[in-house]
């Protein structure tokens, strides 16, 4: 469960950041991202595909958050 | 000698390999690239930040080195311990040349090594002890001192000690910061982890020192220069041109720094960010915990010193936007000076690099604006975020690579015939013997500024000055000269 810090670069996209990993890509597709929630399954740039459980409401950015591998 | 094509510089890399074993061949192989623009990750064509090949002569340095030497070295009113043997900061005091003004040994002490002086019977019972009372003897004789950094070297962390505790209780003792880092050598496999491990030290032992107190008046027009270590001047003349577009510079990291400087680095509008590799981590940090964003910039070469502006007065309003313009117009006439006397000299001039955290890319802008051609670059601790930023600044089909070797870098050397060669001290005098002109690229051989309009104007000079010094042409004896290089020698 790596520690993920959350971002936006300067077009507005998410960064998803691992510091440990050296891990930094623009997230492509979030499960959930409404109003009330934000979270599930989330997809970054380079194929790998991550979980969290929604957060409700949903985070304000950055922030660092605990992933799980999906 | 002639651009090599794509297929000339692969077949080149592996005709370097060929004499390694089957294993470290492979494992280089990967560390080894030509540019492809097509790419968009690095992680696709090239590894980095992993262990050395035993048996090969890297040029890295340690996580004391990049926290001690890099980080917290320039703050410039602590004393940082070198907490262990001697070694270790005597043979690396002073050298890396970040200016400050202050009394040395007074107020304060970027030159000078204060060190635990490990013994054997320091390593078998212990050091914290030691360690307790040379923070007494700093406090009797330096009491101007705003604060002390624990930098540990290899023996501290295989003994076991516990400099927190000392630390915290000296710390509560005298009423100052005292920060243990906990960057012995051995950890990570470069430097890079020495970054990362002093700013986090930074963050969790004095950045917030200030939260809540809010005597600090602050202004729309605050930023702070992160990553910039003063080397020859660098964040000073950095520092005027932020200033003269009105902005406020209030916290230089850590070239010329305080202690102070960093505890108000959190009021700041925007963090500005030169160094991404060994600042970045903090950078991030102040983001999430204060809302502070933070951007990179380049202050090498009149191209990008003008992006860089420009980019950085966009996060403000009108009177900063025409406070870069008139910089920019203002110092026109002075570099313009600068590329018209130098350009003919060292136009279509070929350089390869290899350096540490942001010069092998942040200066072949800076190259090129004298109609300079960087034909290879490579770090030594980069991580793949750096070389994601490299693919775009350098040419298709020129070399990366990560880590070199000496006998990779030798071989290239050999085979791409660059006419100047811009590294560390560890490999000038073996390409200066090869007859190659070299330029020290980490404190910019005893000369500098390098940033800024100022520091352009030097770097220009300081270039000409090595590639055409009438000395090259003297390397080989005149009785070794053949018939023909003499008649070469005469065209
Ligand atoms: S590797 Fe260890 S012993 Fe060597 S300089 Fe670094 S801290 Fe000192």
């Amino acid at each position: 469960m790596p520690s993920v810090m959350i971002r936006k670069n300067e077009n507005g996209e998410l960064l998803f950041y691992v510091a440990k990993k050296d891990l930094e890509d623009v997230i492509v597709s979030i499960e959930t991202d409404t109003q009330e929630s934000w979270g599930g399954s989330i997809i970054i740039g380079d194929g790998s595909t991550w979980y969290i459980d929604p957060i409700s409401p949903p985070p304000t950015f950055p922030t660092t958050l605990r992933f799980k591998r999906a | 000698m002639p651009d090599l094509t794509r297929e000339e510089t692969q077949s080149l890399i592996e005709e370097v390999l060929e004499v390694y074993p089957e294993k470290a061949k492979e494992i280089r192989a990967k560390h080894l690239t030509v540019n492809d623009h097509e790419v968009e990750q690095s992680k696709k064509c090239i590894t980095s930040n992993r262990k050395s090949v035993p048996g090969t002569m890297t040029i890295r340095g340690c996580a004391y080195a990049g926290s001690k030497g890099v980080v917290w070295g320039p703050i410039k009113d602590m004393i940082h311990i070198s907490h262990g043997p001697v070694g270790c900061g005597q043979y690396s005091r002073a050298g890396r040349r970040n200016y400050y003004v202050g009394t040395t040994g007074i107020n304060t002490f970027g030159t000078m090594n204060f060190t635990s002086d490990f013994q054997e019977k320091d390593i078998v019972f212990g050091g914290d002890k030691k360690l307790a009372k040379l923070i007494d003897e700093i406090e009797t004789l330096f009491p101007l001192n705003k604060g002390i950094t624990v930098q540990s070297e290899c023996p501290i962390g295989l003994i076991g000690d516990d400099i927190e505790a000392v630390s915290k209780a000296k710390g509560a003792e005298y009423n100052k910061t005292i920060v243990p880092v906990r960057c012995e050598g051995f950890r990570g496999v470069s430097q890079s982890l020495g970054h990362h491990i002093a700013n986090d030290a930074v963050r969790d032992w004095a950045l917030g020192k200030r939260d809540g107190d809010d005597t600090f008046k602050s202004t729309p027009y605050d930023v702070a220069i992160l990553g910039d270590y003063n080397i020859g001047g660098d964040a000073w003349s950095s520092r005027i041109l932020l200033e003269e577009m009105g902005l406020r510079v209030v916290a230089q990291w850590s070239g010329d720094g305080t202690i102070a400087e960093m505890e108000l680095t959190p009021k700041v509008k925007l963090n500005l960010l030169h160094c991404y590799r060994s600042m970045n981590y903090i950078s991030r940090h102040m983001e999430e915990k204060y809302g502070i964003p933070w951007i990179e910039y380049n202050f090498f070469g009149p191209t990008k010193i003008e992006e860089s502006l420009r980019k950085i007065a966009d996060f403000f309003d009108d009177k900063i936007k025409e406070g870069a313009e008139r910089v920019i117009a203002k110092y026109k006439g002075e570099y313009q000076a600068v590329i018209d006397k130098y350009r003919p000299r060292l136009e279509g001039k070929r350089v390869m690099l290899y350096v540490g955290g942001l010069r092998p890319r942040h200066v072949i802008g800076a190259y090129e604006d004298l109609g300079m051609e960087v034909v290879g670059t490579g770090y030594e601790f980069g991580h793949n975020d750096d070389y994601d930023r490299t693919i775009k600044e350098m040419g298709n089909a020129t070399l990366i690579y990560d880590d070199v070797t000496g006998y990779e870098f030798e071989e290239f050397v050999k085979k791409v015939k660059p006419d100047l060669i811009g590294s560390g001290i560890k490999e000038k005098y073996i390409f200066q013997k090869m007859g190659i002109p070299f330029r020290q690229m980490h404190s910019w051989d005893y000369s500098g500024p390098y940033h800024g309009y100022d520091g352009f104007a030097i770097f220009a000079r300081d270039m000409d000055m090595t590639l055409n010094n009438p000395c090259w042409s003297n390397i080989t004896p005149p009785w070794r000269k053949s018939e023909d290089t003499q008649a070469l020698a005469a065209e």
